[in-house]
């Protein structure tokens, strides 16, 4: 067994096991910790697969963004969470069907399957060599050129996301006092002040 | 070595993963987003692994428009989440019901 595989087995048992633990682990922040460890090896999976730019948005964009969002929220919130928990026993046994009728599928579909026998022929964009071109400049020159309107699209998505969660979350309280510029600008400094001649003894 | 399918069972078995934490967790919403999200990591897995066995980087793209989805989804669901816990004082999904018109 050479070292990718060993480091394939590696990946691909932390993978699963770090999920699992996800959904069945008691405090959310755990949770959100082990999709951290999820994220981090499926990066690893990537970099075996030789999709490194992949790999790379993977750590960046979920652990660095999505996993840090779902932390915040998790303790910002003040949830009591034993009470969630309290009947999730209830829905095991329903949840487990489910999964090994899905589960069951898949193992189906696994022995019998076969590629179609023009898949290479179809292909739209082949990879190329290593040699030529690395696995980051090759996407960027996909990207930029022929799925230009997709990527656009994409940012497009991120932007109108980006606007609806400052929307949905942005509450002005009515009792908080607020920085005013602009009268803060129109302040003449010579009504502001007033210099008194206090005579000793008399006050004002 | 390792083949094709060795990648499709870790996906299967992660998709199949997410779907049961919808179920187990039907009363914690923060769950079942992280649960979605490994769902679409699984399906990730998939596209990488096909593009990579293949040779065609059309995957990779479409994996990079998933993470994109992934990412926007994320941030709304639980701006939602968030607003609902200020009105309601709880995250817990049935009552979400009373938010029917």
């Amino acid at each position: 067994m050479g070292f990718a595989d060993f480091a394939f087995y590696l990946f691909a048992v932390t993978v699963v096991t770090a999920g699992l633990f996800v959904v069945v682990s008691r405090n959310p922040v755990h949770s959100v910790l082990w999709l951290i460890l999820a994220f981090l090896s499926s990066a690893g999976l990537f970099v075996l697969l030789g999709a490194e730019f992949v790999a790379m948005l993977m750590i960046i964009v979920y652990v660095g963004a999505v996993a840090v969002l779902f932390l915040f929220v998790v303790m910002m919130l003040d949830v009591n969470f034993a009470e969630l928990r309290g009947e999730m026993a209830k829905f095991v046994p329903l949840a487990a069907l489910i999964g090994v009728i899905l589960l069951m599928e898949l193992a189906l579909v696994f022995g019998t399957w076969t590629g179609a026998e023009n898949a290479t022929a179809l292909r739209d964009a082949v990879t190329p060599a290593l040699e030529d071109t690395q696995n980051t400049a090759a996407l960027g020159q996909l990207i930029y050129t022929k799925y230009i309107y997709l990527f656009q699209a994409a940012g497009l998505i991120l932007l109108v996301a980006m606007i609806g969660a400052i929307v949905l979350t942005l509450r002005h309280r009515p009792n908080i006092k607020r920085q005013n510029v602009l009268s803060q600008i129109y302040r003449d400094p010579a009504e502001q002040m007033e210099l008194k001649d206090v005579k000793p003894g008399q006050g004002l | 070595m390792i083949g094709l399918e060795h990648y499709l069972s870790v996906a299967a078995a992660l998709f199949v993963i997410g779907i049961f934490g919808i179920f187990v967790n039907r009363k914690n919403v923060i769950i079942i987003l992280m649960s979605i999200e490994l769902m679409l990591l699984a399906v990730n897995i998939n596209f990488v692994a096909f593009s990579s066995y293949l040779g065609d980087l059309v995957g990779q793209v479409f994996t990079l428009f998933v993470l994109t989805v992934a990412a926007a989804e994320a941030a709304i669901g639980l701006a939602i989440l968030v607003c609902f816990f200020r009105t309601r004082g709880s995250i817990a999904v049935e009552d979400v019901n009373v938010m029917k018109g």
